[in-house]
């Protein structure tokens, strides 16, 4: 039996460049206070409904960094599930589009009013739209990889989705339709591994040791990472991606990583102590090799929420969809 | 003339050509077998995917989504079941992206009785389909029709739903596929494969004409003055006849094809019930929450002051599926005689 493999140890020295690494703190941060923001709406009447990604920053940054962002089969599709917001922030979208959707507002730019927190969808960046039911991402995300090996260039398709949903048919789909000898396809599947099914552990459905090595009855290479590991996953994010990218083929990898407030709102959404932080043990890696300063990365936390304080104050102020609306995009028009 | 399978592979061959059809695909559609119903064989674009209904939606869904435009196969309506929530979600991107991603895809499934198929192989789909929001949902009565209708499936920017009434693959149409050849034979010779060893065959495809029939238009098949029928599909061709056999008995009974069951076609329903003040709606699917109580309802509502009688609904028994004995299937689905005297008792009904 593999065990997870943990390529390297929180203590080991940060091998990215200066720059790289405090853009990667700085999206990190963003992403943690948007979500806190977003919970703190939702206690507050704001919204009806919160589901997120805190704790699965460190994976889910690099994730955003690395995709080549563009419309159409050229560029990377992102076939993302509801814990993916500091994969959107990464991808250059902007906070307060968040907060648009958790307040159901007309200007919710992702579903105009609606659709629940976290369920982001945007053609011109290739973001497949979020669903909630769990992993049909993984049935459709083929049909997308499929387009771009016709296509030909380097775009690839990104599927992902939490530990649990791959009890779902569609993820072993995924894996066959991927891997099909007469037709492999550029498709990078992920799995972020947070241990928990809504309030069903790992335990009560796992037999497998590492999800990864299911990829493996599929000849499909895997990876099971440290997802709580911003330069780890950054690493072996991109080492996946080559893969993709230049052998048109399949890759795996499984992200290890937290769930910091439970699964959503359904669940209080309050912090989880025992849980692994990923921000807070990658800023003191940061502080300890001196790249930045304690007083830098509270400057920097500081900012996003003041920030996003303000945004969720123009947020309240701005209208509804009408009841009218609902008759609209029903249909797409002949053009 | 052609039949209804060969009406399919001509248009599919049209849209392949035409249309940007990228793929045809689902369970043994491509080479050697071309479909369990022939309705794909010798389709350059047509290849077999693995026995996987939710990834055949997933990846017609994808497929569409990166500019693509693929006509995607269940083997039988019966096995679409497992796939209802990527219906329902292909049905919602639209309208759930407030208009961002479209989903240009075609599904087409065969459904209903009549050839035997026992409890897997003869259900209907036609009132679940209409009950998932932002899907179009044709079903053909003739190989013409067919041949329009899905036409202008794969010319549309939503995806549609494209019923096939099984029992209605082998028959022959009264009218021509614009560019079919004269002979029946010569077209046969062309386009469908040879039984044994297909390695090396390849069709030779008539020239046909892109001829569209609008998705939401329905036809007057027969006018008629005392009796609206309305139906499509299987059920269609049998009110024909029950139609031909009560003008014998000097009732007249107005004959409408549906065709499209969403959008559709209400106002030539609304026009021939103006006219006749009797109205039977028929089809297959089994009777309770079935799509033709929809359209009773709407009768009533809109047009109460207008009826002569009651509208009424054939429809199939609410059992939980169609036995294999002959008379199990034919007393579970309505026959020529059950429409015919239904009619012939509405003619009379007086208020």
């Amino acid at each position: 039996m593999s065990r997870p493999r943990l390529i390297k140890e929180n203590s080991a020295p940060l091998s990215l460049a200066r720059e790289q690494l405090i853009r990667i703190h700085d999206l990190m941060v963003k992403a943690r206070v948007l979500e806190e923001r977003l919970i703190q709406m939702y206690k507050q009447g704001h919204g009806y409904f919160w589901i997120g990604g805190p704790g699965e920053e460190a994976f889910n940054v690099p994730l955003g960094l690395l995709m080549k962002c563009g419309e159409g089969p050229a560029y990377d599709y992102l076939h993302a599930h509801y814990r993916q917001s500091a994969t959107l922030l990464a991808l250059g979208e902007e906070p307060i589009g968040a907060l648009r959707q958790m307040k159901n507002t007309a200007t919710d730019p992702y579903s105009g009013g609606r659709n629940f927190a976290g369920h982001f969808s945007r053609r011109s960046k290739n973001i497949a739209p979020v669903t909630s039911p769990i992993e049909v991402q993984y049935a459709i995300a083929p049909g997308t990889a499929m387009a771009q090996k016709r296509h030909g260039g380097d775009g690839i398709t990104i599927v992902t989705g939490g530990d649990a949903g791959t009890a779902e048919g569609d993820f072993a789909s995924c894996l066959i339709w991927s891997s099909r000898p007469a037709n492999p396809l550029p498709i990078l599947i992920i799995v972020t591994n947070n241990t928990w099914g809504i309030s069903t552990t790992s335990d009560g459905q796992h037999g497998e040791t590492n999800i990864s090595d299911r990829a493996r009855a599929f000849n499909i290479p895997a990876k099971t990472i440290n997802g709580n590991d911003p330069v780890e996953s950054y690493q072996e994010i991109q080492a996946a991606m080559d893969y993709v990218r230049k052998e048109r083929k399949p890759y795996f990898l499984e992200a290890k990583v937290s769930r910091l407030y439970g699964h959503s709102s359904a669940s209080g959404a309050n912090f989880v102590n025992e849980e692994q932080d990923c921000l807070r043990l990658f800023e003191a890696r940061l502080e300890q090799e001196g790249v930045l300063s304690r007083q830098q990365m509270d400057e920097a936390r500081n900012r996003y929420s003041e920030e996003l304080a303000a945004a969720a104050r123009t947020v309240r102020d701005e209208p509804q969809p009408s009841g009218d609306s609902i008759w609209e995009h029903i249909y797409a028009e002949k053009k | 003339m052609a039949n209804m399978a060969q009406a399919i592979r001509m248009a599919l061959h049209y849209a392949e050509e035409n249309l940007g059809v990228t793929d045809i695909f689902g369970e043994d559609v491509g080479a050697p077998l071309g479909g369990v119903f022939t309705c794909t064989q010798g389709l350059k674009t047509a290849w077999n995917s693995p026995l996987d209904e939710r990834g055949i939606i997933g990846a017609a869904m994808g497929l569409a989504m990166a500019g693509h435009r693929p006509v995607a196969e269940i083997q039988f309506c019966d096995y679409i079941y497992n796939t209802i929530d990527l219906l329902k979600l292909a049905g919602n991107t639209h309208w759930a992206t407030n208009g961002d991603w479209a989903m240009p895809m075609v599904v087409r499934t065969p459904v209903g009785s009549g050839i035997r198929g026992s409890i897997y192989h003869s259900h209907s789909f036609d009132a679940t389909m209409t009950h998932i929001p932002g899907w179009k949902v044709v079903m053909p009565s003739t190989p013409l029709d067919a041949y329009g209708l899905l036409i202008s499936a794969c010319q549309d920017p939503n995806p549609v739903m494209f019923l096939e009434p099984k029992a209605l693959l082998r028959v022959k149409g009264d009218e021509r596929i614009p560019g079919e050849p004269d002979d029946d034979r010569a077209l046969s010779k062309m386009i469908d494969a040879p039984l044994g060893d297909r390695s090396q065959w390849k069709p030779q495809w008539p020239l046909v004409e892109g001829f569209a029939v609008p998705i939401g238009k329905g036809k007057v098949v027969r006018e008629g003055a005392q009796a609206t029928v309305v139906s499509y599909g299987r059920t269609l061709p049998l009110c024909a006849k029950a139609a031909a056999q009560l003008a014998e008995e000097g009732l007249s009974v107005e004959v409408i094809d549906l065709r499209s069951l969403w959008p559709y076609d209400w106002e030539l329903i609304k026009a021939s019930v103006q006219k006749t003040g009797r109205v039977l709606f028929v089809n297959e699917d089994t009777e309770v929450t079935n799509f033709g109580e929809h359209l009773v309802r709407r009768t009533v509502e809109e047009l109460f002051y207008s009826l002569l009688a009651p509208p009424r609904l054939i429809a199939g028994k609410f059992v939980p599926g169609i036995g294999l004995a002959d008379a199990l299937e034919m007393a579970s689905v309505p026959q020529q005689g059950d429409i015919t005297a239904a009619l012939r008792t509405l003619c009379r009904e007086q208020p």
